[in-house]
C-alpha cells in the first residue's frame, strides 16, 4: 500500500500559520498589556503622591517652631501651637505600646509555638476578626468599659483603645515571623538540652527579633494616626495635660477638631498637624524598611 | 526491575563465557593434535590464545568500569571480584593450552613412546573440570562447582601416576628422555589447568554464597568477616 | 557486644496511631560509627530521635521500650528528657546554626545553658570544639560573624562543634551530609572517622556508599523493623537477609 508522506495541503497551511516565528501581532499585544499594567500601577500610587504633595504644600508653610512649643490660644488670637496634642499623642501611643506590644508578642508566640490545636485556630480566627473590626468600634468598646464607669474621658481610655487595636497586628506579625524560623532550628535547641520555653525565647524569638520589631513599628505607626477611637476616650484637651486620668489632646483628634472649625487660623494649624503626622508615619515606615534591608 | 548494573553484569558474564569457550577450544585442539597426531591443529591453538588475551583485557576494563561507575554491593560486588579472579585464571589456562601445544608439537615429530592411556583420561577429566566450572559460573550452581573441587583430587592422582610411569621409561632407556619429558610436561600443564578450574569453582562458590572455602577456610569463613 | 555504650531494648515509636518503629533492639560499642540505612519512611530517623528523647516532642508521638546510655535507662522513671539531651548530641539534615548568633555564641550555647559564663573557659572550649570539628582554621578570624554567614559545609561543621562543646559521649546524626556538596561531604566523613576516638556516633544516611565508607556497624531498617545489623564490611559484601541484599544492590528503595 502506498502511503503519502505529504500531509494534506490545507493542514500544512494552517499549521504553518500557527507555528510561524514571525508573529508581530503577539509582540504588540504583549507590549500593550504591559503598558496598561504600568499605568494602573502608577495610578495606584497617585493618591499617595498627591496627598504628600498637598499636605507638604499646605502644612509645610504653616509649620513653625511655636507649633511644637506652644499650646493653643483662644479663637481670634494668632499664634499658639499643638504642644498639647503631640505630647498627648506621644504619651498615649507610648502607653498603648507598653501594654500592647508585649501582649501581642506573647499571644503571637502562643499561636506559633503552641497553637496547633482547636484553641489555636479559634484564637487565630478571633485575632483576624479583631484586625478587621473598624477602629471606631474599638473606641466605643473602650468608652463603654472605661469611660462610662469612671464617668470621665481619660488618657488611660485612649491608650487602652489603641492597645486593643495594636494587639492583633503584633500578634499576627509575630506569629508569621516565628513560623518562618525553620522547625529544625527549634529542634537544634531542644537537642542541645534547652527547655522549650528557652528555645522559644533565646533562639526563635531572638532569631526573628528584627522582623518582629518591624511589625511592631508598623503597628505603632498605624495607631499613631488613629482618630476615631480617641474621639470618645482621650477626647482632647485645650491645655497641656500630663495627668493620665484626665482627658488628653492628641494630634489626630486636634486635627479633626481644627479642620471642621470655621477659623482660617485653625485650618492652617490642622494642616501643620497633618504634615507632622504624615512625616512621623512616613519616617517610622522608612526606618523599619532600612532595618529590614540591613538585616538581609 | 532491571537495574543499569544488571545489563553490565550480564555483558560481563557473556564475555567470561566467550573467553571460557576459547580456552576450551584451545585445550581441545591441543589435545586432539597430540592424540590424533594432527600438527595442523596447533596453529588454531595459537590463534585462539590471541582471542583469549584480547578478552582478558576487555574483561578487566569492564570490571574496572563497573567498580568505578556502579559501585556494586553485596552479590554484585562479589560477582565482579570473582570475575576479576576468574579472568586471570582463564588467561593462564590459555597460556597453558599453548604450553601443551609446544610440548605436543615436539612429541609428535617422533614416534610414539607408548600408547597414550592415562593422559587422554586425565585430559578428559580436566576438560570436564573446565566446562563444569564455567557452567557453574553461568548457572550459579554451587553443587556443580563443588563437584569440580572433588575432581581435582582425581586429576592430581592421574598426574602422579603418569609421572611414575614415565620415569620408569626414562630409567629403562635414557634415549626416550626427551619424549617422556614432553609427556610429563603435558601432564604437568593439564594438572595446572585443573588447579585453575578449581580456583574458578572456588570463586563461583564465593560469588554465589559469600563463603570463602579456599585454603581449608571451610564453611566458617564468610566474606567480610575480619580475622580476629 | 561486650560493653555497649548505647543499647536499646524493644524500642517502639508511634505518631498518633501510626507505628513507625517496631520493637528495635540495637547496641553500639564505644568509639564506633553506627550507620542506619533503609528506604525513606523505614523508621530509621524516628528511631534515631528516640535515642535522645526528641521524638516525644512531636505532637501525638509516643515511645515504648528502653534506651540504655551507659547502662542507665533514659526512659526510666524520673529521668528529665532535657537532661538526657544535654548528654547526647545531635546534628540534623540541614545545617541549623542558631540565627542571629555569632559563630562563637553558637558553639558556646550549650555551655552557657549549663551555667558556664566564664570568658576564658568559654573561649577555650569553643576553640577546642571548633578544632575537633575541623573548622577552627577556617573561622578563627570570623568568630564574631553570624553563624549563618558561613558556607553550607562550614555551617554543618559548626553544628557539629556546637554539639561537641558539651562533650557528649554519643553523637546522633540525621543525614548530616544530604544537603552538602561532595567536597563538604568528604570533609565531614573524614571528620567523623576522626571523631570516633572521642564519641560514639549513630548516623542515619541515605547514602549507602557513605555507610560503607565510614561506619563500623551497619543496621538495615525496613518498615519500622531492624532487618539486619552487623559489621559493615559483612553487610556490604555478604548480607544474610535477602531484603538487605535487595536493598543494598539497588533492587528496591
Amino acid at each position: 500500500m502506498e502511503v503519502s508522506l505529504q500531509p494534506a495541503a490545507h493542514t500544512t497551511g494552517r499549521l504553518r500559520d500557527r507555528l510561524s516565528f514571525r508573529d508581530f501581532g503577539r509582540k504588540w499585544k504583549n507590549r500593550g498589556m504591559r503598558l496598561l499594567l504600568l499605568v494602573m500601577a502608577i495610578a495606584a500610587i497617585a493618591p499617595l503622591l498627591s496627598v504628600f504633595i498637598y499636605v507638604f504644600q499646605q502644612g509645610g508653610s504653616s509649620l513653625n517652631w511655636s507649633f511644637f512649643s506652644e499650646v493653643p490660644v483662644p479663637v481670634g488670637e494668632t499664634g499658639g501651637g499643638m504642644l498639647n496634642a503631640w505630647v498627648g499623642t506621644v504619651t498615649i501611643v507610648l502607653m498603648a505600646s507598653v501594654v500592647g506590644i508585649p501582649w501581642g508578642i506573647a499571644a503571637g508566640i502562643y499561636l506559633s509555638e503552641y497553637g496547633k490545636g482547636k484553641l489555636g485556630n479559634v484564637l487565630r480566627f478571633a485575632t483576624d476578626i479583631l484586625t478587621s473590626v473598624p477602629s471606631i468600634i474599638i473606641g466605643l468598646f473602650a468608652y463603654a468599659i472605661i469611660v462610662v464607669p469612671l464617668k470621665r474621658f481619660s488618657a488611660h481610655a485612649g491608650a487602652a483603645a489603641l492597645a486593643v487595636i495594636m494587639v492583633p497586628f503584633v500578634t499576627r506579625t509575630t506569629e508569621e515571623l516565628l513560623k518562618l524560623v525553620p522547625n529544625h532550628v527549634r529542634e537544634a535547641g531542644l537537642a542541645l538540652g534547652l527547655p522549650r520555653w528557652k528555645v522559644v525565647l533565646w533562639i526563635v524569638l531572638r532569631g526573628s527579633a528584627g522582623g518582629i520589631m518591624t511589625g511592631v513599628m508598623l503597628a505603632v505607626a498605624r495607631v499613631a494616626g488613629e482618630t476615631a477611637p480617641l474621639l470618645f476616650t482621650a477626647f482632647g484637651n485645650r491645655f497641656l495635660s500630663l495627668s493620665l486620668d484626665q482627658p488628653m489632646a492628641t494630634l489626630p483628634v486636634q486635627i479633626y477638631t481644627y479642620a471642621i472649625s470655621p477659623y482660617e487660623e485653625w485650618h492652617r494649624q490642622a494642616w501643620a498637624g497633618a504634615f507632622v503626622l504624615v512625616i512621623f508615619v512616613f519616617t517610622l515606615n522608612l526606618f523599619t524598611r532600612l532595618i529590614m534591608a540591613r538585616r538581609r | 526491575m532491571e537495574r543499569s548494573v544488571d545489563s553490565e553484569l550480564r555483558q560481563l558474564k557473556e564475555k567470561i563465557l566467550t573467553m571460557g569457550g576459547y580456552v576450551e577450544k584451545a585445550l581441545d585442539d591441543s589435545l586432539k593434535a597430540l592424540i590424533q597426531r594432527k600438527p595442523e591443529l596447533f596453529d588454531n591453538v595459537y590463534e585462539v590464545e590471541k582471542e583469549v588475551n584480547q578478552k582478558h583485557i576487555e574483561v578487566d576494563e569492564a570490571c574496572l568500569r563497573i567498580l568505578a561507575r556502579q559501585a556494586p554491593m553485596a552479590a554484585d560486588l562479589r560477582l565482579v571480584v570473582a570475575v576479576i579472579k576468574i579472568n586471570t585464571d582463564l588467561e593462564r589456562m590459555g597460556d597453558q593450552a599453548v604450553n601443551i601445544s609446544h610440548n605436543a608439537k615436539r612429541y609428535i615429530t617422533e614416534p610414539p613412546l607408548k600408547p597414550l592411556i592415562d593422559l587422554p583420561r586425565m585430559a578428559e577429566e580436566v576438560r570436564a573440570m573446565v566446562r563444569f566450572s564455567l557452567d557453574a559460573f553461568v548457572r550459579g550452581d554451587v553443587a556443580l562447582a563443588e563437584k569440580v573441587l572433588a575432581m581435582d583430587d582425581l586429576v592430581d592422582g592421574l598426574k602422579n601416576q603418569i609421572y611414575r610411569e614415565l620415569i620408569t621409561y626414562i630409567v629403562g632407556d635414557p634415549k626416550v628422555t626427551e619424549r617422556a619429558l614432553n609427556l610429563i610436561l603435558i601432564a604437568r600443564n593439564l594438572e595446572r589447568l585443573g588447579d585453575h578450574a578449581t580456583n574458578i569453582a572456588e570463586d563461583v562458590i564465593f560469588a554465589i554464597s559469600g563463603k570463602d572455602i579456599r585454603h581449608g577456610g571451610g564453611a566458617g569463613a564468610q566474606a567480610g568477616s575480619t580475622q580476629k | 557486644m561486650a560493653n555497649p555504650i548505647l543499647e536499646t531494648k524493644e524500642v517502639s515509636a508511634w505518631f498518633g496511631k501510626h507505628q513507625a518503629v517496631r520493637g528495635i533492639s540495637f547496641s553500639a560499642e564505644p568509639n564506633t560509627i553506627n550507620a542506619m540505612i533503609g528506604p525513606s519512611g523505614c523508621g530509621k530517623s524516628t528511631f534515631l530521635r528516640c535515642l535522645n528523647r526528641l521524638h516525644e516532642e512531636v505532637e501525638g508521638a509516643r515511645v515504648e521500650g528502653s534506651v540504655l546510655l551507659s547502662k542507665e535507662d533514659i526512659y526510666g522513671q524520673g529521668v528529665d528528657p532535657v537532661a538526657v539531651r544535654r548528654r547526647i548530641g545531635m546534628v540534623f539534615q540541614k545545617p541549623n546554626p542558631f540565627p542571629s548568633m555569632s559563630v562563637f555564641d553558637n558553639v558556646a550555647a550549650g555551655l552557657r545553658l549549663a551555667g558556664i559564663h566564664k570568658r576564658s573557659v568559654l573561649a577555650e572550649v569553643v576553640e577546642r570544639s571548633l578544632v575537633q570539628a575541623a573548622l577552627w582554621e577556617e573561622v578563627k578570624d570570623k568568630l564574631k560573624q553570624p553563624g549563618t554567614s558561613l558556607s553550607g559545609g562550614q555551617q554543618q561543621r559548626l553544628c557539629i562543634a556546637r554539639a561537641l562543646a558539651v562533650n557528649p559521649p554519643v553523637l546522633l546524626m540525621d543525614e548530616p551530609t544530604s544537603a552538602l556538596d561532595p567536597i563538604s561531604t568528604a570533609k565531614i566523613e573524614e571528620l567523623l572517622v576522626n571523631l570516633k576516638n572521642d564519641v560514639t556516633i549513630v548516623i542515619v544516611t541515605h547514602n549507602m556508599q557513605q555507610a560503607a565508607r565510614i561506619s563500623d556497624q551497619t543496621c538495615f531498617f525496613l518498615t519500622g523493623e531492624l532487618v539486619e545489623a552487623g559489621e559493615t564490611s559483612r553487610i556490604f559484601t555478604n548480607p544474610q537477609d535477602t531484603r538487605t541484599e535487595q536493598y543494598i544492590t539497588g533492587r528496591f528503595g
